[in-house]
Parts: structure tokens; sequence; C-alpha cells
């Protein structure tokens, strides 16, 4: 791939992007649905497409879905419908997902995404509601494809945005806006591995100035951040190098094969569905208020980008900090918890960056998963504060409490790291040292100020770690220097 | 004993000159006796019917009965009830049954009704005589040469067969009006959303109600009050207030206004079932009711616009019968041997061939069905009836890319123009009144090869569909042909006491 083609021309984005929504039931069906479990167990004579069956509006739904709007600067449609998409699929029991079609609940939105060194609004199109299809699995059975139906009839919102995005990084920042923005509304966990976020991209490339759109092919089965990355940048490649030899692009659903990671034709525009879409005429229209709209608007948290600005106010941290911290709702949620038990930013501020999330990068977890409550945290950065332990201890008894519940204090204690700030233990302690050094005592009073790292260490070292260096050092300048 | 209506049976019980158990060992005669020749009924259950009788009859003793006790009925195969089959007269659904009850019948065996087992239908509730059935054509007591007409056909049969004494029946463009009216017996399509859908195999959702037959106006009243009312598991049931249907029925109001339009006594009307409906309407006026003309003008596009949207909807509702789940599934192994060998003439063919033909037998064996889409298609081919896959054939024609506009999209404006039409006539009028059919039933067979000349004999009722309004047929004569003929009443929405009103007060005329 020649970087001269690269800069011939421009690859236009546009994302689908589906939500599979934490509400406490499926979409259309009183029975819940959870991850993991047993096959066909979280079912209901609906999610089985059984003869006779009708389906209910789930009303979290709506309200997750309106939050999303609202929080992605879209317009909320008064009135909306539902509408039946027709096609016929094992993992598809009724023979039509409910989805909606003309009318969606949210349109014409937009979120501003960072990327090094510019920021970029990308428009949305339309957000809407929609059910989900159970699942095949191909590769359990060697004759048979089995069906799983659990996830069938669990409601998805699906953002669509405009084809505004130009680089595969771009798509790539905006996807994890999309997650953080779901994930500080709490209305999906934003988990691409499990599939509760999924992601479909359209793809196009045309000469750089050229506004008419190339012919786009639509990319699936793209598993994690980083895939969705990797698809796109390979179906740009291989689109332009189609062209530069003299081809052309077909209009088709591709799939993103992560082992080779390439992409290869699922079905040709021809092949496509012809859907049949018409009103589902057993959903009334959703009929969204005033009222009902200022009640959830009143319930929307604060997103990542107002934090940041509050962070960095409120606790005078750095903007690159904040945005570190503000990243994840749930890292976000802990660090302000840590900060009300423990009364200081600063001190908060550090442990949660470089303790916290070391150990989340080295686990690979969540703070979720965290095992350290922030109350727990709060005290070990009390013992520091108040000059009961030294950071070397503050480390120590960190990884300490990883797998020990014991307070920090307690386990300060048993580790032998209270620092000593004994006047009497300490005097004897300097004078020793002072003693054991007249070399160095030479050399610090004729001006060799370094070596005050020196004593504290003597003492530290002849202390096992518990001697307060600040009253070492006091002690070691009153003496040598008075 | 099954004549007798739902209160004067509960009456004798309580008396002691009857057991309820006599009323459903009647019933099982009646049955034993002329379904072989009427063939209304498909499946029956009296052991579990007689212990629910037993049961009822405790109660009423003790005077802890429910609003239905004295009622034997039968219930329309389109409906679901927990572990009986129900197969909507389809051979899809041979050997399906339900895994639940429908909201009806959880009402009426909370109200003490017994039910002793389910009656014949066309398929889906796709048809006009019940000729269209698995179980072959339910027959017309009052003539078994003539149809019952239909869909709901068993339903009607069984109460004039006096098998029972009330049943259900489901109306998606006439289908209980219609056999009521040709079987001589009241039946009642409630509005849209006044009685949930749960349960009912749906046909087309946005038409479809469930309703009552019955002997008489109370019976059929008694049946609404019990399974009317919103329903959480139907989104598009009403909150509307049940209205009490029998106490109106008991004490009913004379000086109605009777809407009369002009379009529903025209050309294609018998006319003796025309003359003798403007008797009936002269004696209600003698009474003190007032007759003003009326005029429905768009009712006349009924007809064309409901067999577009109807059938778009079933061609989406039937989608689910693939064979995947439940109900028939092709041979699976013996569809393989044939797709095997299918594939292998074509390769055979492929190789002798050479040029334009060569290339045109290789693009045939791209196009060629997978495992998948063969199984699905033959199980639907072998499972499916002939009206039940023309209407699926229209649905999904009327639904393609490029065709929406035309058809669906039109059709669905010209639905609020007739439902407009109801809207304004029903601020001059508490009711309208029409015949029920154009004609008294005909002969089985006559016009199972012509469907459009099947399709008009829901010409007057089924706009009632369209505006998800509510219509009852009752009794109105005797054709010199010997077979029955009904008088149709259409009430706005939720009036359902003023059309059952207005039945009584026909009835009341003998």
């Amino acid at each position: 791939m020649s970087t001269i083609a690269h800069e011939r021309f421009e690859a236009v984005i546009g994302l689908e992007v589906h939500a599979q929504l934490l509400t406490n039931s499926k979409a259309f069906a009183p029975v819940a649905s959870i991850y993991g479990e047993a096959p066909n167990t979280q079912v209901t004579p609906l999610c089985l497409g059984h003869p006779g069956t009708l389906p209910v509006v789930n009303e979290n739904l709506v309200r997750y879905i309106i939050k999303m709007g609202l929080a992605t600067n879209c317009g909320i449609a008064p009135k909306s419908i539902f509408a039946r998409k027709n096609y016929f699929y094992p993992d598809l029991p009724k023979g039509y997902q409910i989805s909606q079609f003309e009318t969606p609940i949210c349109h014409d939105g937009y979120v501003d995404i960072e990327l090094e060194g510019y920021n970029k609004r990308i428009g949305l199109t339309r957000i809407h509601m929609e059910e989900d299809a159970g699942k095949s699995i191909h590769d359990q059975d060697p004759y048979n494809t089995l069906v799983d139906l659990n996830r069938a009839g669990t409601p998805l919102i699906e953002i669509v945005s405009e084809p505004d995005l130009r680089t595969p990084q771009e798509a790539y920042a905006y996807l994890s806006k999309i997650k953080q923005i779901v994930q500080y509304l709490e209305v999906c966990d934003g988990n691409m591995e499990e599939g509760s976020l999924r992601c479909d991209a359209n793809v196009s490339v045309r000469p750089r100035g050229q506004e008419k759109l190339g012919t786009r092919t639509e990319l699936k089965n793209m598993n994690s951040f980083r895939n969705v990355e990797k698809a796109i940048e390979y179906e740009i490649y291989r689109q332009i190098e189609l062209i530069e030899s003299g081809g052309e692009v077909v209009q088709q659903t591709r799939l993103w094969d992560s082992n080779k990671m390439q992409t290869r034709i699922m079905r040709s525009k021809e092949e496509a569905h012809d859907y049949r879409y018409f009103p589902e005429p057993d959903l009334p229209p959703i009929i969204v208020t005033d009222e009902m709209l200022e009640e959830i608007r009143s319930e929307l948290p604060e997103l990542a980008d107002v934090r940041q600005k509050r962070f960095v106010a409120d606790y005078g941290m750095s903007e690159v900090d904040a945005v570190t911290i503000t990243e994840d709702r749930y890292l976000a949620d802990y660090f302000e918890s840590v900060v009300d038990y423990s009364g200081n930013a600063k001190a908060s501020l550090n442990v949660v960056l470089s303790e916290v999330l070391r150990i989340l990068n080295e686990k690979s977890i969540s703070i979720q998963e965290f095992s350290i409550t922030p109350q727990r945290l709060s005290e070990l950065i009390k013992l520091k504060e108040e000059d009961k332990i030294n950071s070397s201890a503050m480390q120590t008894i960190f990884n300490k409490m990883l797998e020990d519940e014991g307070s920090p204090e307690d386990l300060a204690k048993s580790m032998n790291l209270i620092q000593v700030s004994d006047s009497g233990f300490l005097e004897e302690l300097v004078d020793d040292i002072i003693a054991n050094n007249p070399d160095e005592v030479e050399r610090f009073k004729a001006g060799k100020k370094q070596l005050m790292g020196f004593f504290v260490g003597q003492a530290m070292k002849a202390s096992k770690g518990k001697a307060n260096p600040k009253m070492v050092t006091q002690m070691v300048t009153k003496k040598l220097e008075a | 004993m099954t004549t007798l209506s739902i209160a004067e049976v509960r009456a004798k019980v309580l008396s002691g000159e009857l057991k309820l158990r006599d009323v459903v060992e009647a019933s099982r005669q009646k049955i034993d006796a002329q379904n072989v020749e009427i063939n209304a009924f498909v499946y029956t259950d009296f052991e579990l019917a007689l212990k629910q009788a037993d049961e009822v009859q405790e109660k009423i003793m003790s005077g802890t009965a429910g609003k239905m006790a004295g009622a034997v009925m039968g219930i329309k195969d389109v409906i679901c009830e927990r572990e009986k089959p129900t197969t909507c007269a389809s051979d899809i659904l041979a050997g399906f049954e339900s895994v639940y009850d429908a909201t009806v019948i959880e009402r009426l065996k909370a109200e003490d009704a017994v039910i002793v087992g389910r009656l014949n239908m066309d398929e889906f509730a796709m048809g006009s005589t019940t000729e269209y059935s698995r179980y072959g054509a339910s027959k017309n007591p009052r003539n078994t040469r003539k149809v019952t007409g239909g869909s709901s056909g068993g339903s009607a049969a069984a109460i004039a067969a006096d098998m029972v004494n009330a049943s259900l029946g489901s109306d998606t463009g006439g289908s209980i009006r219609q056999p009521a009216s040709y079987c001589g017996v009241v039946g009642l399509k409630p509005t849209y959303g006044r009685v949930s859908r749960y349960g009912l195999v749906a046909y087309a959702s946005s038409f479809d109600s469930i309703g009552p037959f019955a002997h008489n106006v109370e019976d059929a009243a008694r049946v609404l009050e019990v399974i009317a009312g919103f329903d959480e598991m139907d989104n598009t049931s009403s909150r509307e207030p049940v209205g009490n249907y029998v106490e109106t029925v008991q004490n009913p109001t004379k000086n109605i206004r009777i809407g009369v339009p002009e379009e529903f006594f025209g050309e294609g009307l018998d006319p003796e079932i025309k003359e003798g409906i403007e008797a009936t309407l002269k004696k209600l006026e003698d009474d003190g009711a007032e007759l003003v003309p009326i005029h429905l003008p768009h009712t006349k596009y009924g007809i064309a616009t409901y067999y577009i949207l109807a059938t778009a909807e079933a061609s989406s509702n039937l989608a689910r019968f693939d064979g995947i789940r439940y109900g028939h599934r092709t041979d699976k192994d013996a569809m393989l041997d044939e797709l095997k060998a299918e594939e292998e003439d074509l390769k055979k063919a492929i190789k002798a061939a050479d040029g334009a033909e060569k290339k045109e037998l290789q693009a045939e064996l791209e196009r060629m069905d997978s495992a998948l889409v063969r199984l699905y298609k033959k199980s639907r081919t072998e499972g499916f009836g002939m009206e039940v896959k023309r209407r699926i054939m229209l649905g999904t024609y009327v639904l393609s890319a490029g065709y929406y506009d035309a058809y669906y999209g039109k059709a669905q404006r010209v639905r609020r123009l007739i439902k407009q039409d109801y809207t304004d006539a029903f601020k001059e009028v508490d009711v309208i009144v029409t015949p029920t059919a154009p004609t008294t039933a005909f002969d089985i067979g006559s016009e199972i090869d012509d469907p459009l000349q099947m399709y008009l004999n829901d010409v007057y009722t089924i706009s009632a569909n369209l505006a998800g309004i509510c219509g009852v047929s009752v009794p109105a004569g005797t054709h010199s042909n010997g077979m029955p003929y009904g008088i149709q009443f259409m009430g706005d929405t939720f009036q359902e006491s003023k059309i059952l009103n207005a039945a009584r007060l026909v009835e009341m005329l003998d």
C-alpha cells in the first residue's frame, strides 16, 4: 500500500452501534435475560414465537433510549411507532424482528470526539429501539445448527452515525465515546466481548476533493474496539487497491475475520433481504410527553465532558488527569467516593492514578471488580496524611490490602510499618548515626547538604523503615547546624 | 337442555331441577349424535368438562359461583387453551398443544364456564365458509347441504345445533357475524381492543377480535361482560371501563336513533332479505325508534382495502410457522436426499451442455436452495392450505419493495377515510343497521373455486373491522329458501351496550 494512494483517497465511514440495554427484563416480555445462563432457560412462550403470544413494551426501554437521545443532543419524536422487519432465520422465532423504521424515537443528534491534535463533531442520524434475535451456534454439533433463544427479545438500541468519520482512528474514538456515554447513563454495560455492544461499519472511499460518495460495503462481525479499527483499516486499503488496479467496489456485506485479519464477502447486494417493513400492529405508538421528557432530563447523570471540567475546577487536577479519571464513569465514581471519605483530593488522585490504575492494568479488571473499597483506601490515605506511615510503607500496605480484608492501620501494625515519631528513640538513633559517620558529618558541615539523604537513609535502615523521615531530617539539621 | 340460557341453567341448578352435569351430558349426547354430520367440534374432553361441572355445581349451591356458571361452551380452534390441541384447523399445527391459556379462557374459567371442546373453522380464520379446514367443512344445521359461513363456522353451528349454549369465535372481517347470520344465531364482534387478543392466534393483528356466539342476546352480553377489559398482556387492549351489558339487555331502550346507510341496501343484496330487514326496521320505528338515512361513502372500498392490509399482516404473522420450533416439519432426510439428487442432476446437465445453456445451468446451480431454505419451503408448502398460501403471497407482494406505497400505503389511507365515515355517522345516530350478509347460506362447494365471489360474502361486515368498531348479528327472519338471515347493528367504539340494546329490540319482536 503506497502512501501516495492514501493521500489521493479519503475514506467515508458510518457506524451502526447496537447496545444491549440493562433493563431487568426483555424488550417485550416479562422475563430476565442473563448472559451465560443455560441455553433456552430465559424464555417465555413469546420468546419462542408461540402462536397467540403478543409483545408488551418494556417501559424502561423507552426511558433508556430517551436518556441516550438526550445525552447525544438528539431530537426526541413526540410520537414514534414500531415496525416489523421480516425475514426467516432459525434464531428469529417470530419470523420478524420488532424494530423502528420510518420514525425512530431519537433523531439528528451529535457527539464530540477528541483525537490527538483535533476535536470533531460526529452527527447521529438516528437512535431507535429493537429486539435482539437468539443465537445460532454452528460449531458445537457436527451435523446441526443449535439455537439458543435466551437472548431473543432482549432490548437493543441502534445508534446510527452520519458518514462523518474519515479514519479508523476516528471510528475508534467515536465508538469509545458511545461506550462512555452508555456507561455514564447506565443503559448498557458497554462490553463488546460479551456482545452487549456491537458495531457494524459502512465504509467507502473516494478521491480527495470528490463530493460524490463511493460504493460502500458493510462490515460485520467485529467483536472488539481494536477489531473495528483494524477491519476498517483493512477495508479502506482493500477498496483503494481495487480502484487503483482498475477494479470497482461492489456493494456487499463483508465479514471481518480476526484470525486472518481480513474481510470476506458474506452476501452481495442482490442477495440482500427485502425486509418488507410495516407498522407493528401489536404495539401502539410510543408517545413522549413534555413532562416525561423533562422528568428524564432531570434524571440524567453528569456526563464525562462536564465532569472533566468540574474535576479540574473543584479538585485542581490537570486536564490530562481529569480525562484519564473520567474516561470510565465507574472509575470517576470511585475516585469521588475516595475523596468524600478521605477529604483529600490530591492524595486521593495520586493513589488512584498510580496504585489503583496499576492494579487494574496488571490484572485486566474493571474498577467494579477491584477489591479495595473507597472507604478502606481512604483510611490508608489518612494514615499517610497523619504521618503514621511513610510512602514506601503505603505501597506495601496497599499491596497487602488487595488480599487482606484487615483495616490499613491493623495491617500497618502487623507488618510493623507504623512510623516511629518518638523523639527520645529517634534522638538516640540520630546520635548513633552521627557518631558512626564522622566523614559524612564533616562534609555535611562543609556545605554538602545533599548528604541529608544519606543520614535519613541510615535512620530508615536502622529503624527498619519505621522512622519518621521528617523528624529525622529536623533532628539532623538541628544537631549539625547548631 | 342446551337450548336453555346461561341464567336459566343456573336457576334450575339452584332450584334442584337440574344438575349441571346433566346439561354437560346433554351436550355430549347432542355432539355424539350430530357432530359426525355437522362437524362443528374438532376436539372434545368431556371427562374434564364433567369434573368442572361438578365443581361449578357445588359453587352454585353454595352461592359462590362466578358469572359464567351455567354456561357450557365450545371454543374456536384459534384460541389457545393450555394442554389442548390448538391447530387453527391447519396441518402445519397438527398435533400442537398450547402451553398457556388465552386471557379470554382464563377469564371464562375464573367465572366458572364449563368448556367441552374446540370448534371447527377455516384454516387460520381465512375463509367465509369453514370449508378450508383440515377437518373438512362444517355443515349448516338448518340444512346440511349448506355452508355454515365462516371462518367461525363451527362456533355458529355448535349453537344452531344446540350442542352448547355459548361459544367463542374470532372476527377479522366478519368471521363471527356472517356465520351467525347463516346459522340463525346471535354473534357479536366487539370493538377492537375491547377483548384481549392474548392467546388468539393472529391472522391480521389490527383487525382480529374475539367475540361470543349464543342462542340469545343476553347470553352473548354475559360472555362479553366476562371476557372484555384491559389486559396487561395485550398492549392494544383498552382501559375503557366495561359496560353492564346484561343489565342493558334486560331493560332495553326503545327510542334509539338508527342510521340506515343507503350503500348497504343496494345492488347485490337478496331482495327478500332487503324486504325482511325493512319490515323489521318498520316495526322498530313503530316501537319508538327513529330511522335516519346516512351515508358511508368510502365503505365501498372496504373489501379491496381489507385484502391488502389484512393479508400484509397475515404474511408476517404466519412467518413463525416455519417448522423449526414446533408444528409440521418436512421429512428432513427425504428433503436432503432430494436436494442432493437435484444438485447431481444439474451437475450432470452442466457437463453435457455448452455455451449459453451451460452458463444458465451454472447460474441455476448457484441459485439452488440451501438446506435451510428448502426446509422452510417444503414445511410450509406441505403445512399450509390453498387459501392461506394465497393470502400469504398476496400480503408478501403488497409489502414488497417498490409496491408498498401503491398498495399498503394507499390502503392505510383509505382505512382512515372509512373510519372517518363512521366517526361522522355516529355523531348523528346510536347504531347503524345493515344486513349481515347479502345472501343466505349457499351450497357447500359452490364458491370454493371462486375466491373473489367468496370475499364478497363479507361486504357488509368488513368495514367494521377496518374502522375498529363493534357489530352484532341477530336473527331477523327466514328466507323462502328455508335458511335464516341476520340483521347487523354496528356501534361506535366501546358502544357495545348500544348494539346489544338494538339487537335485543329485534329479538323481542318475535
